[in-house]
């Protein structure tokens, strides 16, 4: 059965005079793959960032599970089940691969504060690590330092801490940003995949209208910090607003 | 068994295990090896200058915290030690108190300065590190009547780990006495808390450090709250520090703010973590055996140095004795030039 998990109420923030995202009211659902589309900068990043808490908002509420998630810090929004994929990859560089999807796992298993085993020696954890890196086709690279990784690996290796993380709400920003044309459907595959396993509740910012109609049950429309269209992928992308502001443009990059 | 010991972190080098296995024994053999009274007492004082740097690498080098009160922490085990020793009944009891005592102080003072400025900056913390270290030791020198003030505390140890204790006649030409227990107190003290920091760095908590080091944004993004991990790591490194201290007040049987608090001190630790190599913990080795040894020795080398080029205008000048810290700070920047990610860094690289 499909629920509310996450709703904005009013999410509202400002930078100086510049209202950044605008009295954004939304629900978004379990089992739901919704995309958010608007041009560049029109908040689509800012609001993942009040959602997931990384900038305190100036006004509105953010709910998950009905409870009232507003002042809560980021690492408490993700133990509570609010994951998110960054937009400007934004790992561990100087740590492997491996590494790096192992501190999400650990991090699920509420070890962190393990002081005196080794953390090699969690075998566990090491192969849902590897596991998962198996599954973004990252496995041969496992070993790697980070920042010695190409764009497209780094992108898929945002991906792929995200899906350790295995939260209740996934946020993709850009996924496939800059990733080379056989590189990006990769990661869509991945996000197709995640959809179609289970329930999961997937929040997708990105630009390629063929990936979106394919992949989302639902489309919002921000444009300038506002909540401009909601509604099924046939009615929006049929709308005004997307018609003018934003396709004419957009469908030529396709 | 060697693996498990050093916690799976291998120096990943074959010089690097040379050379801290030859450090290892001659720390474990050095009143056999270095019998004088003087190498003995560098042995020692390096013994305590590796776990204290080795855990101002844990805050440093791992956390990417940087403070400057670790010489305070240092302090707070060595006041511990001499103030049980000064006011209790003398005995070993003294001894358990006054390190655990300041180990406990200095842990909850790492908790309050953490609770309070790691939240905000990482700079605000370093400066409240530096104003509380530098009211701390104005507090010591002004509170003579307990601490002695600048004079500092000359107290009793149990006897057992004083040359006065004898247990035995000699045993390849070297006195069986309590110097020699006091020695192997230090010695094994130091090496039992050093692998237990190699555990932490290696356990999944040092694991969180390091990420929070490089990118303490995603750490949190990721589930972990950076504070509360920063603040123990902040605890355990003064602990651990103080336990330094400890050992050193029980080597000295003497306690003063030179020994234990000046700033000096503080300097010197950032130098032997530098030199070393950071975030490696084998650098705090290589760090505190290259700093103290040239300190002990690095003034008389010169002064033979500067006699033989006798003769010769200005060498000697610039030879004598008294430039050596000259010399010293010459050494330092050219190994941070050559060496940016200290010795360690360079083995491991150049394997
Ligand atoms: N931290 C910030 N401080 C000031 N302005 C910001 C900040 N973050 C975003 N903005 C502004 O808010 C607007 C929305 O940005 P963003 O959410 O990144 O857009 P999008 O992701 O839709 O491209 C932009 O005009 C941007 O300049
Ligand atoms: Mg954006």
């Amino acid at each position: 059965m499909s629920r509310v998990i996450l709703q904005t109420h009013d999410l509202t923030v400002r930078f100086g005079g510049h209202v950044a995202v605008d009295h954004v009211s939304c629900a978004f659902r379990t089992g739901e793959l919704t995309a958010i589309v608007g041009p560049n900068g029109a908040g689509k990043t800012t609001y993942f960032n009040l959602i997931s808490g990384q900038i305190p908002s100036s006004e509105g509420r953010v709910e998950l599970n009905g409870r009232d998630i507003t002042r809560a810090s980021v690492s408490d929004r993700c133990a509570r089940g609010i994951g998110r994929a960054f937009q400007l990859t934004n790992l561990f560089p100087d740590l492997s691969v491996l590494e790096n999807v192992r501190l999400v796992i650990q991090s699920k298993a509420k070890m962190g504060f393990s002081l005196f085993s080794m953390a090699d020696s969690h075998r566990d954890v090491t192969d849902r690590a590897k596991a998962v890196l198996e599954k973004v086709k990252l496995f041969d690279l496992r070993d790697q330092v980070v920042s010695a990784l190409s764009h497209g690996n780094q992108r898929k290796l945002e991906v792929a801490m995200l899906i350790a993380l295995d939260p209740a709400v996934y946020m993709f920003d850009e996924p496939t940003a800059g990733m080379s044309v056989d590189e990006a459907p990769v990661v869509l595959d991945l996000i197709a995949e995640l959809k179609a396993e289970k329930d999961r509740t997937i929040l997708l910012v990105e630009h390629k209208m063929d990936v979106i109609r394919t992949l989302a049950d639902r489309i919002i429309v921000l444009h300038n910090g506002m909540l401009a269209a909601d509604g099924d992928p046939v009615t929006v992308m049929a709308s005004d607003v997307v018609q003018e502001a934003y396709m004419g443009k957009e469908l030529e990059d396709v | 068994m060697i693996v498990k010991l050093l916690s799976g972190d291998m120096p990943r080098s074959k010089l690097l295990s040379a050379i801290l296995l030859a450090i290892l024994i001659c720390l474990a053999f050095a009143p056999f090896i270095f019998p004088g009274v003087r190498s003995l007492d560098t042995a020692a004082r390096i013994c305590v200058f590796i776990l204290l740097v080795a855990s101002y690498d844990l805050m440093l080098g791992y956390g990417g915290i940087v403070s400057f009160a670790h010489t305070m922490f240092f302090g707070m085990g060595a006041y511990g030690v001499a103030l049980a020793c000064t006011y209790m009944e003398r005995g070993f009891g003294a001894l358990i108190v006054g390190a655990g005592a300041g180990a406990l102080l200095a842990a909850v003072v790492a908790f309050l300065i953490g609770l309070f400025s790691l939240r905000v900056r990482a700079i605000f913390f370093a400066m409240i590190t530096l104003a509380v270290a530098s009211a701390v030791a104005v507090l010591v020198s002004q509170l003579s009547g307990l601490t002695g003030g600048e004079d500092g505390l000359n107290y009793k140890i149990p006897r057992e780990l004083t040359p006065a204790f004898k247990f035995g006649s000699e045993f390849l030409g070297v006195k069986l006495n309590g110097k020699l227990l006091n020695y192997y107190v230090v010695f094994f003290g130091a090496f039992l808390l050093f692998l237990l920091l190699l555990r932490i760095v290696n356990s999944p908590f040092g694991r969180v450090l390091q990420a929070i080091r490089e990118n303490d944004f995603r750490a949190e993004a990721v589930g972990y709250r950076v504070i509360n991990y920063r603040t123990a790591a902040t605890c355990i490194s003064a602990a651990v520090a103080a336990l330094a201290g400890a050992l050193y007040a029980i080597w000295l049987r003497y306690v003063g703010p030179d020994t234990a608090l000046s700033f000096e001190i503080m300097v010197d630790i950032l130098l032997m973590v530098v030199i070393g190599g950071m975030g490696t913990m084998y650098g705090a080795v290589i760090g505190a055996v290259l700093f103290v040894v040239a300190q002990n020795y690095l003034q008389e080398l010169m002064s033979v140095a500067s006699a033989a080029v006798e003769g010769i205008p200005l060498l000697p000048d610039l030879l004598s004795a008294d430039r050596w810290l000259l010399w010293l700070g010459l050494l330092f920047v050219l190994s941070v030039y050559f060496f940016p990610s200290g010795v360690v860094g360079r083995l491991r690289q150049g394997k």
